[in-house]
């Protein structure tokens, strides 16, 4: 690979300029943005399909989110996979078979670590370096604009022929806002600064949310804490890790070749939960007001075990905060010490103009697959999704397809322009055959299932020789 | 045959982990070259490859390992096991390596790698003296040792005998000697062979290379041929050689021209 400094000594006259600054030509290399696990399947397969690629990463070592040394990683010491072992891994390079069914993070990163040692993608990675700025440029070709992270040193701009985006999309807090939660006096965090119980250890404790963070935290609160709340703002689906002693999702999925229809399916899952976890508003627990498969789902068996043990008080939806005091919406009153909110992350691309994706006011991109937004064919969002399944085989097979679509530009624009002319008309469709609860956590919501079924229509369709 | 990526199968029914032996030899000075990982056929463990084959390659600066599909050499039981399971523990074992490997398959072994390329992206396979399977090849081995593959059809053990395995320029005890140690694959497996589903192509697009002997008696010219010509590329021979080269008198050969051919691809 060419550094940065050859192409300045060697080759000064190739250089170009924008509004005044050196622009230096990387030729057909393709930029990716962030070495976390979308970023570095990026890497691997579009060094697979031929091309060169330079990637940024603002940390100084791989594996992003779950990276726990990262600034930005959401990862608390217990976190634990919510998906099974098969259906979290990469399709081409499967985590030892001798591992657990649900690894913890610390797996994750030492797996991580391992593919890009052994598909040799460090030399291909600038550390310590954050993107500034990504500008489109003449001939569909990019303008990305770096620095050391942190802001220290000179900017540089380089011209690529193509963009990955792999910047992650649950690094930005989204806190909710509350009347009179100025004014109050207990401590307040978002789970994203949850490390470890000996934050809740006998203190009195709220958790907001019930995602699988908020579930996963208040368990740990449950046992650690002197009194736990959980607030919800509606009955969910709890699934269990395990039925029928095997991993849940593994006999969720055992029924896809059948292709039953989504309201069969959900009755089936609905008489499982029935039979496996039973009646949760004994719990005292509201009733779902939705059908299964229509939130992001909720895998975790020792929420109902906590509340049937008492450690665990569940509540409803936050009304307000007092100076001492939190108001439910019911009337209750509650004194918590601590109120951590794992109320979920917001997507954030504050390098790339806001129409580029065809982000709405709401802040939500319209994209083809959750990847490919419209008119600009070479620039690609990867990982942008949330799964009910692991994200990683699926951001794969998403960056194989951004590879064999920017290798098909070059050898068949024929057949491209068919493609384009797609993400064109479904850019912003959804893909999961339930109709999602309208909420920001299920933007990027996605079937698995149904998503790799497109996913495979469309590779095949875009099929080259590598 | 196009790469599958809803693989329900595989995510709902993984394959159980189970104990593998692996045997290795280590270049004294690292010079950068890709690991080879040698998967050796139905009854053969990683010993026919410890024999000659890791020692010359790691003496040729290749990091060599061989791997025993379960039920086979050193590793772990599995009387049921399938091709499946068998593709399954070499790409466990490649992964596990620290760079991308080398894929060497022998015998059914080569059949088992272009399983494991499926689901590997290799830096290369070479398929040496590869038993694809069908019924032609059952045809064959009836005709030749009646005695030591009718048993194989009823899920009882495939015995091939030292005449089919080794030329006539292997000292005989030798030849009786490697004969002795052979194992045997599950009953599954074996009629597997006969009735599978081709492999899917192999992912990353590897350079490939077929290996074999005009006097294989256990894999015909047409056979060798027509393996290579799946990947659309002529087999290299070593004629006056048995069906297992990396045991046979002139064991040499072969592997030099295989080290050759990664020394000389892969550098591009």
């Amino acid at each position: 690979m060419s550094t940065f400094s050859d192409q300045e000594s060697n080759d000064p006259g190739a250089t170009l300029w924008r509004d005044g600054r050196p622009v230096y030509d990387r030729a057909g290399t393709v930029c990716v943005i962030g070495a976390g696990a979308s970023g570095l399947t990026a890497i691997k397969n579009l060094k697979e399909y031929g091309f060169g690629v330079d990637c940024y990463e603002r940390e100084t070592g791989v594996g992003g989110a779950w990276n726990w040394r990262h600034d930005r990683s959401p990862v608390y010491a217990s976190t634990h996979l919510v998906s099974s072992r098969p259906l979290s891994e990469y399709p081409d390079f499967p985590m030892p078979d001798n591992w657990p069914d649900y690894p913890h993070h610390g797996q994750l990163l030492s797996y991580l670590e391992h593919y890009a040692d052994h598909f040799d993608l460090r030399p291909h990675i600038w550390f310590g370096t954050e993107v500034v700025r990504v500008e489109p440029a003449d001939g569909d070709r990019w303008d990305v604009t770096t620095r050391s992270t942190g802001g220290y040193g000179a900017e540089r701009t380089s011209r690529y022929s193509g963009v990955v985006v792999a910047n992650g999309h649950n690094w930005a807090p989204k806190m909710p806002t509350y009347e009179g939660l100025d004014e109050f006096r207990g401590r307040v965090i978002h789970a994203s600064a949850y490390k470890d119980a000996t934050q809740v250890r006998g203190k009195k404790v709220l958790v907001v949310g019930a995602g699988n963070t908020g579930c996963d935290i208040a368990v740990e609160s449950g046992q650690q804490a002197a009194k736990t709340w959980h607030s919800t703002r509606r009955g969910y689906w709890y699934a269990p890790k395990y039925a029928f002693g095997r991993p849940a999702d593994q006999v969720n999925d055992s029924l896809a070749p059948y292709r039953l229809p989504l309201r069969l399916r959900q009755w089936l899952f609905h008489r499982v939960l029935k039979l496996t976890v039973g009646d949760l508003t004994r719990f005292g627990l509201p009733k779902p007001d939705h059908r299964v498969f229509e939130t992001h789902p909720i895998v975790n068996s020792h929420l109902v075990y906590q509340l049937g043990h008492g450690s665990i008080t569940p509540v409803p939806d936050i009304g307000r905060f007092r100076r001492n005091s939190v108001t439910l919406v019911d009337g209750q009153e509650i004194e918590p010490d601590l109120v951590v909110f794992a109320t979920g992350y917001l997507p954030r691309f504050e390098f790339l103009a806001p129409e580029l994706l065809g982000t709405d006011a709401s802040g939500r991109p319209a994209l083809y697959l959750n990847a490919f937004p419209r008119r600009h064919p070479t620039l690609a969002v990867a990982g942008l999704l949330q799964p009910d399944s692991g994200l990683f085989p699926l951001v794969h097979w998403q960056s194989v397809l951004i590879a064999r679509w920017l290798r098909l530009r070059e050898s068949a624009p024929e057949r491209a322009r068919a493609f384009a002319a797609r993400v064109d008309a479904e850019a912003g469709n959804r893909w999961h055959s339930a109709k999602m609860k309208e909420s920001t956590r299920h933007w990027f919501e996605i079937g698995h299932i149904d998503y790799l079924r497109v996913l495979q229509r469309t590779l095949d369709e875009l099929e080259v020789a590598a | 045959m196009k790469t599958r990526v809803v693989r329900v199968r595989e995510w709902t029914r993984p394959v159980p982990a189970v104990f593998r032996e692996v045997r290795a030899a280590t270049p004294e000075a690292p010079e950068g070259k890709p690991p080879l990982l040698f998967v050796p056929g139905f009854g053969h463990g990683a010993w026919a490859f410890a024999e000659h084959w890791l020692e010359h390659a790691a003496s040729r600066a290749f990091p060599a390992h061989a791997v025993s599909l379960r039920g086979h050499g050193g590793s772990g039981p599995a009387p049921k096991a399938t091709l499946r399971a068998y593709a399954h523990d070499v790409v466990q074992v490649a992964t596990s390596l620290n760079r991308q490997a080398v894929l060497v398959g022998h015998g059914a072994g080569a059949l088992v790698v272009a399983h494991a390329l499926a689901r590997y992206p290799a830096r290369a396979g070479v398929l040496v003296a590869p038993v694809f399977g069908g019924w032609g090849t059952l045809g064959g081995a009836l005709a030749r040792n009646p005695v030591g593959t009718l048993p194989a059809v009823f899920g009882g053990p495939l015995r091939l005998s030292h005449r089919q395995l080794f030329s006539r320029e292997l000292p005989d005890t030798a030849a009786r000697e490697y004969t002795a140690r052979l194992g045997r694959a599950s009953a599954r497996a074996q009629w597997q062979l006969l009735r599978h589903r081709a492999a899917e192509p192999a992912v990353g697009n590897p350079p490939m290379l077929v290996v074999g002997s005009p006097d294989d008696r256990v894999v015909p010219p047409s056979a060798l041929t027509r393996a290579a010509g799946r990947y659309g590329v002529a087999p290299l021979l070593f004629p006056g050689m048995g069906h297992d080269l990396m045991l046979d008198a002139r064991w040499r050969e072969p592997i030099d021209a295989i080290l050759d051919w990664l020394d000389k691809d892969l550098s591009t």
